[in-house]
């Protein structure tokens, strides 16, 4: 029996074991910050966009919500975070940052608490109409928000105090991936709790967390809640970085664009969120380059790949070559 | 004796179909009771309707004496009523341990905290592998659900519900797709379950029924048709009407 003890508790606590390849990605990023000084403008955004992915694989990956609208609370961070600073002259990056996800939770806990009664193809036309609802209200609130013309005026003051802001953006950058670091020890550490173990359930059989006594709904909406606040953090860091905030961050295509980094690096796995958005964002920059006109072509091409051939996305895709070999 | 789950007057409809009528059943405190009736009877709504997946139109639900005809399905299970379901409704992907480790963590409240991992529990990880002992599940513990075979699936099934100490068992045909030469075992599951459990069972399988039950009602039509000891039931000719003549297919 004290064997079968010992074996079950090693066999849960293996899963959550950190594994060297994890460092891969952190490596890559302190990389980049040495061998790419010049594209660490595209870095930060890039950084900025693996905490938005990330937030979503929370909900999409671990609780199986899914939605089209998650721009509403990148965008609620966005432009809380502006806000604060154009209207109210409060320009401290960190806790500007904060403001953002702050608002973006509190935009994620009303709208999930109605939302989440829903699933399959009503929560999704749900979490786009959403974002269009609140892409509307900033457009029609052109006082507050600059409307189309978008949110100027926004002036940060330097990090900690002293770290002013450089030509190339290496303190914005070190500051993302600090962010992101944080992040993603916050949903690494919920993903195994039992919270989390509990979401998984959710997305595996609802009917039989209700019959185990679980609050279903309560379970979700502190997820969409914890992950709404995650992408406003996002949104806030975006505001600040660009000093610029525009419609666009309530988009369509915004919530579009995220669902398919995530989907290309692969759900449910946390790095997929780093995966998914290097590799499409990348790729944008430089087919861009290459043909500034068709670059969306390759895009497009690559993700009927990843969809037809590696459904689980790359990361999967990369999981069954490791088993095919062992 | 304490009366452990009881209904009173209860009645549900579908549209102009009334799938359950006027059903007043009580199970007493380690009861052994069994629900029988021929298909479409109204069986699986009424076990519905006890344990809170679907709200009745008439009636109330007691447990323990307290209503809890408005309270949630996961809110009865707290109070100690759980259920096993007709079909299995497992997390197929995962290991027959997480299964009964997720289901333990809600019971004890671990299920909200986001910040402990799962695995550092060590109470619930332990009290898992006494219950996958006790149904004889632990050589399984590590394997897929998906890949057991369907007659041990069943018994996750049953240790799902187990794992909510509860004090009345709701199990829906746990024999159901278990081949004959299996369906032992789950019968000795069932007859070891510990006796301060009310159960009632859903069976198709008239040896069973009999084996089991100290008590039987036949239900038909959503009504009950006729309630008694095993041996009452035997001899009522009503039910071998129901049973032998038209409509009965058991």
């Amino acid at each position: 029996m004290t064997e079968h003890y010992q074996t079950a508790r090693h066999f849960l606590r293996e899963r959550e074991r950190w594994r060297w390849p994890e460092a891969l990605p952190w490596l890559a990023i302190v990389a980049a910050f040495f061998i790419v000084p010049d594209y660490l403008a595209l870095g930060t955004q890039i950084v900025i966009a693996i905490i938005f992915a990330l937030s979503l694989d929370l909900i999409l990956g671990y609780a199986g919500i899914i939605t089209l609208g998650h721009a509403a609370y990148f965008g609620a961070g966005a432009y809380a975070t502006g806000m604060l600073s154009a209207h109210l002259g409060w320009g401290e990056p960190i806790s500007a940052m904060l403001f953002g996800g702050i608002i973006g939770g509190l935009a994620g806990f009303i709208s999930g608490w109605v939302l989440l009664r829903y699933h399959g193809l009503t929560l999704l036309m749900l979490t786009l109409t959403t974002a269009i609802l609140m892409q509307e209200t900033a457009n029609a609130a052109e006082e507050w928000t600059g409307g189309f013309d978008g949110l100027v005026g926004i002036s940060i003051w330097p990090l900690l105090g002293t770290f002013d802001y450089d030509l190339w953006g290496k303190t914005y950058y070190c500051f993302a991936v600090v962010v992101l670091l944080v992040c993603f020890l916050v949903a690494r550490t919920i993903v195994h709790s039992a919270f989390g173990r509990s979401l998984v359930g959710i997305k595996g059989n609802v009917e039989r967390m209700h019959g185990v006594g679980t609050p279903v709904h309560g379970r979700l909406v502190t997820i969409y809640t914890i992950s709404a606040a995650m992408a406003g953090v996002a949104g806030g860091l975006f505001a600040e970085s660009n000093a610029y905030v525009t419609l666009d961050v309530l988009s369509f295509s915004r919530s579009g664009v995220v669902l398919i980094m995530l989907v290309l690096g692969g759900t449910g796995r946390l790095y997929g969120a780093f995966v998914g958005t290097a590799v499409y964002m990348t790729l944008e920059d430089e087919l861009a380059k290459l043909s500034p006109e068709f670059w969306e072509f390759g895009i497009g091409l690559l993700l009927v790949v990843v969809v037809l051939f590696f459904r689980r996305g790359l990361l999967g895709a990369l999981e069954d070559l490791r088993v095919r070999r062992s | 004796m304490t009366v452990a789950l009881e209904t009173v007057g209860l009645g549900k409809s579908f549209g102009a179909l009334q799938v359950t009528r006027d059903v007043h059943l009580s199970l007493a405190a380690g009861d052994r009771h069994a629900l029988i009736g021929p298909n479409g009877a109204g069986k699986t709504t009424l076990v519905n309707l006890m344990s809170g997946a679907l709200a009745p139109d008439q009636g109330q639900v007691l447990l323990a004496g307290r209503d809890i005809t408005t309270l949630s399905q996961a809110r009865r299970v707290k109070q100690g009523l759980a259920r096993t379901y007709q079909i299995n409704q497992l997390f197929a992907d995962l290991s027959v341990l997480e299964n009964v480790v997720i289901s333990l963590s809600e019971r004890a409240g671990a299920g909200w905290n986001p910040w402990r991992r799962s695995s550092a529990n060590s109470a619930v990880i332990d009290e898992a592998v006494v219950i996958l002992a006790q149904l004889d599940l632990q050589d399984h513990a590590l394997s897929l659900v998906r890949e057991l075979p369907y007659g041990r699936q069943r018994l996750v099934e049953i240790a799902m519900t187990l794992a909510q100490r509860p004090s009345v068992m709701l199990l829906d045909e746990p024999a159901a797709g278990v081949p004959s030469a299996e369906s032992h075992i789950i019968l000795d599951v069932i007859a070891a379950l510990p006796d301060h459990i009310a159960v009632l069972i859903i069976e198709h399988d008239m040896d069973i029924v009999f084996r089991f039950a100290t008590t039987i009602t036949v239900l038909v039509a959503g009504a009950i048709l006729a309630q008694g000891s095993p041996a009452d039931i035997a001899n009522d000719e009503q039910v071998q009407a129901v049973y032998l003549g038209d409509g009965g297919d058991v």
